[in-house]
């Protein structure tokens, strides 16, 4: 098996809200340029994690460490620059799909040039006519696009994304997992994917975290999935645990 | 105005009462506390100010505007306690404002400085200040909480804290200010204000109530404006910690 460089690195993390435990003791990594899907029953804190990697939260104890370095020794804004995150029902801000897109770079007193604009569009399979259409007239499936093409405006090494694919139909679904692969293919871009959905997990991730009750079951390879070696993990593959 | 005549203004009370009684419409306890609390708080006041008045001391006009500050800065900050540090914020706010408006009345020599002026301007920069605060605290928190989706969203894309919540700050400071400026526009159309309708009553001249009512007007666009931008910038920030964090954070 290769061994990959970890991209972000939990070490022995907790994050608690008012004293109750939410995510912790973790320890384990992310490895760089694959595709990570973080799986579990809702409450396990596994948006949680997406937060502590891009720095939305900060650990109450332990470390992260991205591509080696301590989140800490990070500007906060350049930290969530370098970790991208799609949020799970891909809010936009009023105005067109451009000024949607010129967001990141609106955020650093920057202009997006139009033709760019077109190219990202592109590249998460939308054509240019969308450009100017009003964010709120877009389907699910195009307002995950744009989320998408948003985030990697910001050129991020590491991408999180938050069931970007749980509220849409088989069809969208699968354009929005093939574009994810692209993305990783041709940029090596690292992923961080939660999602309920295992079949998916299966076949689109390298590599998986099971997260049951804030802790880390069980890592490694996704088709450890197909056969779990842990009681609760075996519970919730078959539905049990929800 | 004669003591009978003051005394007959009670048929007003009694009309209400009257009605609440055989219409079963369960008023009667509150009016009648509210009709007590505002004889004696009145003319508690009315004395106070006479004394005031004629004291013609600065020492007893600024305990007057202390007084007046601290019930404002009391029954603001009932309204904003989700944001940190949220009473000495309206405390500043309404202290600068205070401060703004009575230098610029008392610089420019707009009104004398004595007690008969400073008191009750004051009362209505103070009062304004705080009804605005109220209604900008009720609408930034409604909208902070509405839009957290959106706070988050600008964060995770590399904003600061303060491009998280701009739209959300500004849409509420508009919102606070609108309705003083919207009343402006129909004053004298719909009703006299109720300072100048007193000074007609008590005999002034219309011409001349018409100024000051003009001056107040004024004074409260004044107000309204700084005391909602204030508050919000003073506000904002302490929603945030030193790592751009929301301080309060909803869980998946």
């Amino acid at each position: 098996m290769t061994i990959y460089e970890p991209a972000i690195h939990f070490m022995d993390v907790r994050y608690s809200i008012d004293n109750k435990p939410i995510v912790g003791p973790i320890t384990g990594s992310f490895p760089s340029g694959r595709i990570t899907t973080l799986v579990g029953p809702s409450g396990a804190g596994k948006t949680t994690v997406l937060k502590l990697c891009n720095g939305l939260l900060s650990p109450d104890s332990g470390e992260i460490l991205i591509d080696g370095q301590s989140a800490t020794t990070f500007e906060p804004t350049d930290l969530r620059r370098k970790v991208g995150m799609a949020l799970q029902d891909a809010p936009m801000v009023n105005g067109t799909v451009y000024d949607n897109l010129a967001l990141p770079l609106r955020l650093q007193k920057k202009e997006l040039p139009e033709p760019d604009a077109i190219s990202w569009l592109e590249d998460v399979g939308l054509s240019g006519d969308y450009l100017h259409k009003k964010a709120s007239e877009l389907s699910g499936g195009q307002r995950q696009k744009v989320s998408i093409a948003r985030t990697l405006i910001n050129r991020s090494d590491i991408l999180l994304m938050d069931e970007i694919t749980s509220a849409l139909d088989k069809a969208s679904r699968r354009e929005i997992e093939s574009l994810i692969t692209r993305i990783n293919q041709k940029y090596g871009t690292t992923i961080i994917w939660i999602t309920h959905n295992l079949e998916q997990a299966i076949s689109i991730g390298d590599y998986t975290w099971v997260l049951i009750s804030g802790e880390l079951i069980e890592t490694g390879d996704s088709h450890i999935l197909e056969d779990p070696a842990d009681e609760r993990v075996r519970r919730f593959v078959k539905g049990e645990l929800q | 105005m004669s003591p009978l005549a003051l005394f007959l203004t009670l048929i007003f009370v009694l009309i209400p009462l009257v009605l609440s009684k055989t219409l079963n419409l369960g008023l009667e306890r509150d009016t009648i506390i509210a009709t007590v609390r505002s004889i004696t708080q009145l003319f508690a006041v009315g004395y106070i100010l006479k004394f005031v008045f004629d004291s013609d001391g600065y020492l007893y006009i600024l305990l007057m505007i202390a007084l007046m500050i601290f019930a404002a800065v009391h029954n603001a900050s009932k309204k904003g306690k989700a944001i940190p540090g949220i009473l000495w914020k309206i405390t500043v706010t309404i202290v600068v404002v205070e401060l703004l408006t009575q230098a610029i009345l008392l610089g420019f020599g707009i009104v004398p400085a004595t007690a008969q002026y400073i008191i009750p301007i004051s009362g209505m920069v103070v009062g304004n200040s705080m009804v605005l605060s109220i209604l900008f605290l009720n609408r930034f928190t409604a909208e902070l909480e509405a839009n957290q989706n959106r706070t988050e969203l600008i964060l995770s894309l590399g904003g600061t804290p303060k491009q998280a919540v701009h739209t959300q700050l500004t849409d509420s400071i508009k919102a606070s200010t609108i309705p003083t400026i919207e009343s402006q526009k129909t004053m004298g159309l719909v009703q006299l204000p109720g300072m100048m309708s007193g000074q007609i009553i008590a005999g002034a001249d219309p011409v001349q109530a018409v100024q000051f009512q003009l001056l107040i007007l004024f004074l409260l666009l004044t107000t309204a404006v700084v005391s909602s931008i204030l508050l919000g910038f003073l506000s904002y920030p302490s929603l945030f910690n030193e790592r751009m964090q929301l301080i309060r954070q909803k869980n998946d």
